[in-house]
């Protein structure tokens, strides 16, 4: 792989113990333990994070915006699956 | 596997340093064995509890008594399998494969709640289950939230999330039957009586004579102990059922004013103990069912399989013609 055309990763990043890593951008590296590093110099600059993750973008499968329909839409009908749609009356409590 | 540059001591006194401050332990952090081992005894043992506490109410999803109830019902099940999911999965984080927890589940090596050996045998059941079995399991897994092991306490925190509409639509159910007609109150208050001793055991024996407690509560696996967890439902379910206008099924419960909690008749630790050993209404059955399903869903996971290869061989195939 050239210089010009390196692998992109998506960098994760823990902000604190007991959270889960979220998505903070991406970088160009050659491997994976080269993007780990580079990771660490620019996204976490400021202690961002006490871990992080590196996933090749390109192992990444993703739904389409043109699926949402068939993914999304049919939870749209069960409104039944929601707390909120059972009355309970307050004298019973939290629940 | 990680490689550690301290020794054992060292490194379990850095560990229970992060425990004590309240700090999460994650997959790949150094744990001592026996947090492993406990972890993954509790972790699986509830997500088996998800898994088997599909049937009992898988039982009534033909026999619901209209549409509506019969897609709550199965919207509820649905919800059961996926926790089972969230719970192997972060098992699994630990080091241990589903096919080694589900063998011991299938073996009776492992447990799962004693709840779901008990028979749901009315339409009422279905209110009591939600409403008590899982308002209890709530209790517990709301404590859970804050478990020391970080995989285990973000699941729950998903998970109880999704728990409120199961002791909602659980509690909607014996509203309606209590407010119905003498036999539909007689059928709540049945459920109500078979369903109540057993959902204090979920909460498992006194805190004197539970094996796994001290190390767990040490370890801030477990944050609130037994019997703190169960009195806070008892506390919880006597308005609930006060409301209803059934009768309490304790006759013994009383209000301590001094305490500022209810006071409690004796649960039936025989009942208890027979139970978990085996001898449960629906202890075999309920592994057999397992077992069954398993089996016959071999073809399902053959086809997946297979359409895979073929999935593969057609790209092989495109790219040497290409």
């Amino acid at each position: 792989m050239s210089l010009e055309k390196l692998e992109l990763f998506e960098v994760f990043l823990r902000s604190k113990r007991g959270l889960d890593h979220r998505h903070a951008g991406s970088l160009h590296a050659e491997d994976k333990e080269q993007a780990l590093e580079y990771a660490r110099d620019v996204y976490t600059r400021r202690s961002e994070g006490v871990s992080i993750w590196v996933v090749k973008s390109n192992d990444i499968c993703a739904s389409q915006e043109d699926d949402s329909e068939s993914f999304f839409d049919p939870s749209d009908d069960k409104p039944y699956r929601h707390a909120t749609y059972y009355d309970i009356p307050k004298e019973v409590g939290a629940m | 596997m990680t490689k550690y540059n301290k020794s054992e001591a060292e490194l379990e006194a850095s560990f229970q340093q992060r425990v004590d401050s309240e700090q999460k332990i994650e997959p790949k952090d150094w744990m001592p064995e026996a947090y492993r081992k406990n972890l993954i005894r509790q972790m699986s043992q509830h997500a088996h509890s998800e898994i088997i506490g599909m049937q009992p109410e898988g039982n009534w999803i033909t026999r619901a008594p209209s549409l509506r109830r019969k897609t709550v019902l199965l919207s509820k099940v649905q919800d059961e399998a996926g926790h089972g999911l969230y719970l192997y999965s972060a098992t699994e984080t630990l080091g241990i494969e589903r096919s080694e927890l589900i063998a011991a589940l299938q073996s009776g090596k492992a447990k799962y709640a004693s709840i779901f050996n008990y028979p749901a045998q009315t339409w009422g059941d279905m209110g009591a289950i939600g409403w008590l079995v899982d308002g209890a399991a709530i209790v517990n897994q709301v404590s859970l939230q804050r478990t020391s092991y970080g995989p285990y306490a973000r699941g729950m925190i998903r998970i109880c999330k999704e728990e409120s509409f199961h002791q909602r639509q659980g509690y909607v159910i014996m509203m309606e039957l209590a407010k119905g007609t003498p036999a539909q109150k007689q059928m709540a208050q049945d459920s109500l009586n078979r369903f109540y001793w057993p959902s204090l055991m979920m909460f498992g024996p006194h805190d004197s004579e539970s094996a796994h407690s001290a190390k767990s509560m040490k370890w801030k696996i477990k944050r609130e102990t037994n019997d703190d967890l169960r009195q806070k439902f008892i506390d919880q379910t006597v308005p609930q059922i006060a409301y209803l206008g059934l009768e309490h099924p304790d006759k013994d419960l009383v209000w301590n004013e001094e305490k500022g909690q209810h006071d409690s008749g004796e649960i039936d630790w025989d009942e208890f103990y027979a139970v978990i050993n085996g001898n449960g209404h629906s202890n075999r059955q309920r592994i057999q069912h397992h077992v069954k399903a398993h089996e016959e869903g071999a073809w399902v996971r053959d086809a997946m399989s297979a359409y895979q290869q073929k999935k593969t061989q057609r790209k092989v195939n495109a790219e040497t013609a290409a």
